[in-house]
């Protein structure tokens, strides 16, 4: 088993080189840092080409993103431009931990800015992923057990549409009916931006009351999703001879639910997570930016639209690597949930 | 189409004991059945109607008409869908719209297509250390994810390409970004089954007929292997489009897609959450529209796998 794991680090270290290569060439190759500079005008020209030498963007690509991986600090850099190296680089490289600093925030690393916003989504996301795991397993469930009922053609039609929406047309209806024509007619009304009511502050019940409506809009799409993949795998389940016997032995339906079936059925359902996962870090830009939350995913779009290569690197990252653990965690809990998966 | 299925369809013939059918006829047959998918068609047909007979009774020009003392105007007989922030008839830019992400749905299918067989062929039909190569290259795709890598490319390459000139008509460089990233981030899934089936497929005894006969490795790929592989990337195309559809209204929504004042459903909801309370109109029908389509390319979809499951061909009525 560590054999395994060892072995599966080793092979995710080349791909997430691959990986950074890919995103690095396409940030770097077509965007200018230096042509907004984070919103400051760099005007004269011997000033952007000092700026360009500091940050290193003077060098070909492929010493860039050498500098980015492993630092600069073990070489001397040209800054005044006369040629000869005279400066100490000063950054430690992403595998030390630096990803550069912030070019729209000041004096700020890309790291600091990440972690300042990362508990906000996690705020959002953790519960978001719970309450979509447990409608979408109650009403998969259900639905596989009464096959054709009027419940189950329900819920199934109502399914496909909640699955083709985009997530932009569940938030806005659900503002619209919930914030802005509950207060037209006088109902209690959710709120529909930010994290909380600057005039009350920042209070646990204000967090939970702003985070309705976006959780309500994100959870309706999985559990469309998620419902009808639970119910096709628990009907593919209960349909087979060891479910039979289960019965015939006399075991509760309970039992034989929740301890024989659901555990094969879950295989299927820990892939989902695990493909969640590395999303729950990354956040939703689009129902980020509808409802005002301050998390990763306003934090990627805002930084992108002014160029902030150093923060998009650094969550374009952040995700590809939850993306390559989370592989490596669902592929173990496969081994648990079915002991006929081994891996040697 | 009808040949294209050499190994499964003289089985379903055989096994149907009346007038042959052809693969066609047995797929349209089993396309009927699910009542969902033929109203879906239906709706699509529409809604391809709607945009293109619609621009015979408004020009681009006047959809793309600004006039700032009719900005904000609710549904009225004069602008039954009302206008927008500039004063823009919406109605008219639904219809503009609708041929712009009607196209991008489209044309970026067509390219994800291109991109994912090629790539699965390929990779299954060489195997080997290509087959490495490219299913690494793949899977780092597949990794990356992809809205905040189309928002990467479109954002970067978006003042980059210059305007085209299609049709008479104008197109903004960005549509062919938006067409091109979209493609070019959704390939992945189909390549990996084009892969595995082409793995299988090789091994079998007509391609190594092909072979004896001296068929050259591209005939054997798109002549021979590829048309029995056909089945998954037609359903894969399908939903491809609703999903190049939805994804051309996330980026167009957040503002890094296609540039106006040409018209998408997309661009146009970009900022409509801000006048969620004073002008709904300015969101429930461009994003009604892309609903309706995605749904109805969705329905649609879901028959076409059912329809060409090989496995049900062989058991019609």
């Amino acid at each position: 088993m560590s054999r395994y794991i060892a072995r599966r680090l080793l092979q995710a270290i080349p791909l997430l080189i691959i990986i950074s290569i890919l995103i690095f060439v396409l940030l770097r190759s077509s965007g200018d840092p230096l042509a907004t500079m984070g919103g400051r005008r760099v005007t004269r020209p011997d000033d952007r080409a000092r700026l360009a030498r500091v940050l290193g963007l003077d060098q070909p690509i492929y010493m860039q993103y050498i500098y980015w991986l492993i630092g600069n600090d073990w070489v001397m850099i040209d800054v005044d431009g006369d040629g000869v190296p005279e400066t100490q680089g000063s950054r430690r490289g992403v595998l030390r931990g630096d990803f550069g600093n912030s070019l729209v925030t000041r004096g700020k690393s890309a790291v600091e800015i990440i972690t300042e916003r990362l508990p906000n989504t996690l705020m959002l996301m953790i519960p978001t992923e719970i309450i979509i795991l447990t409608i979408s397993l109650s009403i998969g469930i259900y639905s596989a057990l009464r096959q054709y009922s009027i419940l189950d053609q329900v819920v199934t039609a109502g399914s496909f549409i909640g699955y083709s929406m985009p997530i932009f047309f569940i938030a806005l209806a659900s503002m619209y009916l919930f914030a802005v024509n509950f207060r037209k007619w006088g109902l209690p009304y959710l709120p529909t931006v930010g994290m909380f009511d600057p005039k009350v502050g920042k209070t646990t019940s204000q967090i939970i009351w702003h985070m309705v409506l976006p959780i309500l809009s994100m959870s309706v799409i999985s559990i469309s999703g998620y419902s009808r993949y639970i119910r096709s795998q628990m009907l593919e389940v209960i349909s087979q001879d060891y479910i039979r016997t289960a019965y015939a032995k006399g075991l509760s339906e309970r039992m034989v639910l929740i301890g024989h079936a659901l555990k094969n059925a879950s295989i299927p359902i820990v892939t989902l997570i695990g493909i969640d996962i590395p999303f729950l870090l990354g956040g939703a830009v689009v129902t980020e930016t509808i409802f005002g939350w301050p998390g990763m995913g306003r934090l990627f779009i805002d930084h992108l639209s002014r160029y902030d290569v150093p923060v998009v690197m650094g969550i374009l990252m952040l995700i590809s690597i939850a993306v390559v653990i989370s592989q490596l965690l669902t592929d173990l809990v496969y081994g648990w949930l079915d002991p006929r998966i081994r891996y040697d | 189409m009808e040949t294209s299925f050499g190994p499964t369809a003289p089985l379903a013939i055989a096994d149907a004991e009346r007038s042959p059918l052809s693969l066609g006829q047995l797929v349209w047959l089993r396309f009927k059945r699910h009542k969902m998918a033929v109203i879906g068609v239906v709706i699509l047909i529409l809604l391809i109607l709607y945009s293109v007979v619609g621009a015979f009774f408004f020009t681009e020009a006047e959809a793309n008409h600004t006039d700032l003392t009719l900005k904000f105007k609710p549904p009225s007989s004069e602008h039954p869908l009302g206008t927008d922030v500039i004063g823009r008839d919406i109605l008219a830019r639904t219809i503009f719209g609708g041929q712009i992400s009607l196209m991008i749905g489209l044309s970026a299918m067509i390219v994800q297509v291109m991109v994912g067989v090629l790539i699965g062929a390929i990779a299954g039909y060489y195997g080997g250390l290509l087959d490495s190569i490219l299913m690494r290259f793949t899977e780092a795709m597949f990794n990356i994810p992809q809205l905040p890598l189309l928002l990467v490319l479109s954002k970067m390459l978006s003042d980059k390409i210059p305007s085209v000139n299609l049709f008479g008509r104008e197109f903004s460089g960005s549509v062919v970004v938006i067409v091109a990233v979209i493609g070019l981030t959704s390939w992945m899934g189909l390549a990996r089954i084009v892969r595995a089936n082409f793995l299988s497929l090789r091994e079998q005894d007509f391609v190594t007929a092909a072979k004896c006969i001296g068929a050259s490795n591209a005939s054997i790929i798109f002549e021979h292997i590829l048309p029995n592989t056909m089945a998954p990337v037609i359903v894969n195309a399908t939903l491809g489009v609703a999903n190049a559809i939805i994804n051309e209204a996330y980026v167009s929504f957040l503002g890094v897609g296609v540039m106006p004042p040409t018209a998408t459903w997309g661009n146009m909801l970009n900022g409509a959450y801000k006048y969620i309370e004073s002008a709904p109109w300015l969101w429930i029908f461009p994003g009604g529209l892309i609903v309706l389509t995605v749904l109805s390319i969705n329905f649609v979809g879901d028959g076409l796998r059912d329809a060409l499951d090989p496995r049900a061909l062989v058991e019609t009525e």
